[in-house]
């Protein structure tokens, strides 16, 4: 399952009838447009992602949910050469696993949030480069639902810093 | 009250199959035991961790059911260190004379597979495959490649000075040279890093035996004293294996405050220590670690690799018994070793690979998820 496939993202369009997120508030679900959610603290004004019940950066517990940008640029990056062992449940065997991607995407104002990447070519990854949010169907569950993910994807064309 | 380590054993890293993870903790016991003359039922307490291999206060069946206080300690990658820090507390605190701190562990082959929701992580993350120390190292030591100009050659550099060191350390795993175009060329695994840049996890056993230092030549004639010991968790703002986020502000890991902190202790710097044995994971690691705790500036590194600074008969000699990339890491006695290790040379016993000018101070570095450090300095 390469990630950089078009079918395999948000845009391309799934049964979002069956689909249900991977982790349950990690970003919102069911939308036409979803976005990564974080906990903004209302006392330090950080943000934590995956949202949670309080603030690490000043043990506050005066939080709200925010959505985090769509947008942001790559801070560092690898890619993943050989399949996990469990946990990592992807459906996937050693005979058809496609390395992937990982890297940590800084979206401003909120947080530096690591995801997979849909680029698994590192010569095509570059520090600074501008990134969003895609989400696509991770996995097929035995009763046929889809569990949707999130990943990041180099934004190409308008908005992009690319060619600057 | 100031604390002496006066005896010390270790069982051969790498894969023993005819014996247990715990077997092999006994038999760095005794060893240790040994070495100081002492016996276990001397003993008065007993720290011990091992992550994969059974309880280490199980050990108590082996060694004698003496009813001696043994606490178990788990604290990741720093389990070794976390354990000599609290057999260093209890001496120094007066309630104890002499004790035991254990280490080991036994690894099934490949890399670790932690379990997200024991770190307080949802399932997704082990599920998508974000759940990897090898990642988190690879993407740490790109960003830092990045800011500071390392290449990959340095990395190659400290994967290569490894092995040449194991080479000459008869209980080290791997005591075969690799070169450096052959560690270069090595399959990748997690870019930039490739195989022979990663150490995997193994098996071993370390003991320590620890007491009072106004005691110390009761055991020994060669004591070696912990100047400090000092162990930091992460503060917000970190970069740290098993993150799925990071804050937006940037400060230095546990390692820096770890390393602050011991040589505040110590009243020494960097500048005077002799030899170093910093947590290698990977060659990346050792990288940064040398700036983290303070013996090199950020970007310094490249040319005292390329150098040789490093090596045994360099300027600071690190990982001088082949760290973890020669030794496999079984965590519950990896920083045991790097304490075993600075003892040897510090008694002057490192045969072929003792570093020269009869060293007196010695540093030992530790790094473990999901975001601690543990260091020490010992004395001669």
């Amino acid at each position: 399952m390469s990630l950089d496939a078009p079918a395999t993202v948000y845009d391309s369009g799934f049964d979002t009838g069956t689909a249900r997120p991977i982790g349950d508030g990690l970003f919102t679900w069911p939308s036409d447009n979803p976005a990564l959610l974080c906990s903004r603290c209302q006392d330090c004004g950080r943000a934590t992602f995956p949202a949670q019940d309080s603030c690490p950066a000043c043990c506050s517990t005066n939080v709200k949910l925010e959505e985090l940008p769509r947008r942001g640029t790559l801070w560092t990056y690898t890619v993943q050469r050989f399949m996990p062992k469990t946990p990592y449940n992807s459906g996937e065997t050693q005979e058809t696993f496609q390395p992937y991607g990982v890297g940590y995407v800084e979206l401003p104002g909120g947080v530096r949030a690591e995801g997979r990447l849909t680029e698994n070519d590192p010569s095509k990854l570059e520090i600074g480069m501008d990134m969003e949010v895609v989400f696509y169907p991770f996995r097929r569950e035995e009763d046929g639902s889809e569990l949707i993910s999130f990943a990041f994807r180099p934004v190409t064309g308008p908005g992009s810093t690319e060619g600057r | 009250m100031d604390v002496a380590i006066v005896g010390i054993g270790i069982h051969p890293f790498g894969r023993t199959p005819e014996r247990s993870g715990m077997q092999q903790g006994a038999y760095a016991a005794r060893a240790a035991l040994k070495d100081a003359g002492v016996d276990f039922k001397d003993m008065q307490f007993a720290y011990g961790g091992s992550h994969s291999a059974g309880s280490a206060g199980s050990l108590v069946n082996e060694l004698g059911l003496t009813g001696l206080p043994f606490t178990n300690v788990a604290n990741g990658c720093a389990t070794g260190g976390s354990s000599l820090m609290s057999a260093y507390n209890a001496i120094k605190s007066g309630e104890f004379d002499i004790g035991l701190v254990v280490g080991f562990d036994k690894h099934e082959r490949g890399a670790f597979n932690a379990d997200p929701k024991s770190l307080g992580i949802g399932a997704w993350y082990g599920e998508t495959g974000l759940m990897l120390t090898t990642q988190f190292f690879a993407m740490k030591i790109t960003k830092y490649m990045h800011d500071f100009g390392i290449t990959s050659r340095a990395l190659a550099k400290v994967a290569e000075k490894a092995f040449e060191n194991g080479a000459k350390n008869p209980h080290a795993w791997r005591q075969t040279p690799i070169g450096e175009e052959e560690i270069l060329s090595s399959m990748m695994v997690n870019d930039p890093l490739t195989k022979f840049m990663f150490c995997s996890p193994s098996e071993g056993g370390v003991a320590l035996v620890v007491c009072r230092a106004d005691r110390a030549r009761q055991y020994t004639d060669k004591p070696v004293l912990i100047r400090g010991a000092a162990l930091r968790s992460r503060r917000y703002g970190s970069f740290e294996v098993f993150a799925p986020s990071q804050a937006l502000e940037h400060i230095g890991g546990p390692t820096v405050d770890a390393s602050r902190s011991v040589f505040e202790m110590a009243g020494v710097g960097p500048g005077d220590i002799d030899v170093a044995q910093l947590q290698d994971t990977e060659s990346g690691a050792e990288i940064m670690h040398m700036a983290e705790n303070g013996f090199c500036e950020d970007g310094e590194q490249e040319h005292m690799l390329l150098n040789g600074e490093t090596r045994i008969d360099g300027r600071l000699p690190v990982n001088t018994d082949g760290g973890c990339l020669a030794n496999g890491e079984p965590i519950g006695a990896s920083g045991l070793r790097q304490i075993h290790e600075n003892v040897v040379q510090l008694r002057g016993e490192g045969g072929a690979r003792q570093v020269l000018g009869d060293p007196k101070l010695a540093y030992s570095h530790v790094y473990g998820a999901p975001g601690i450090s543990a260091v020490t300095i010992l004395q001669r």
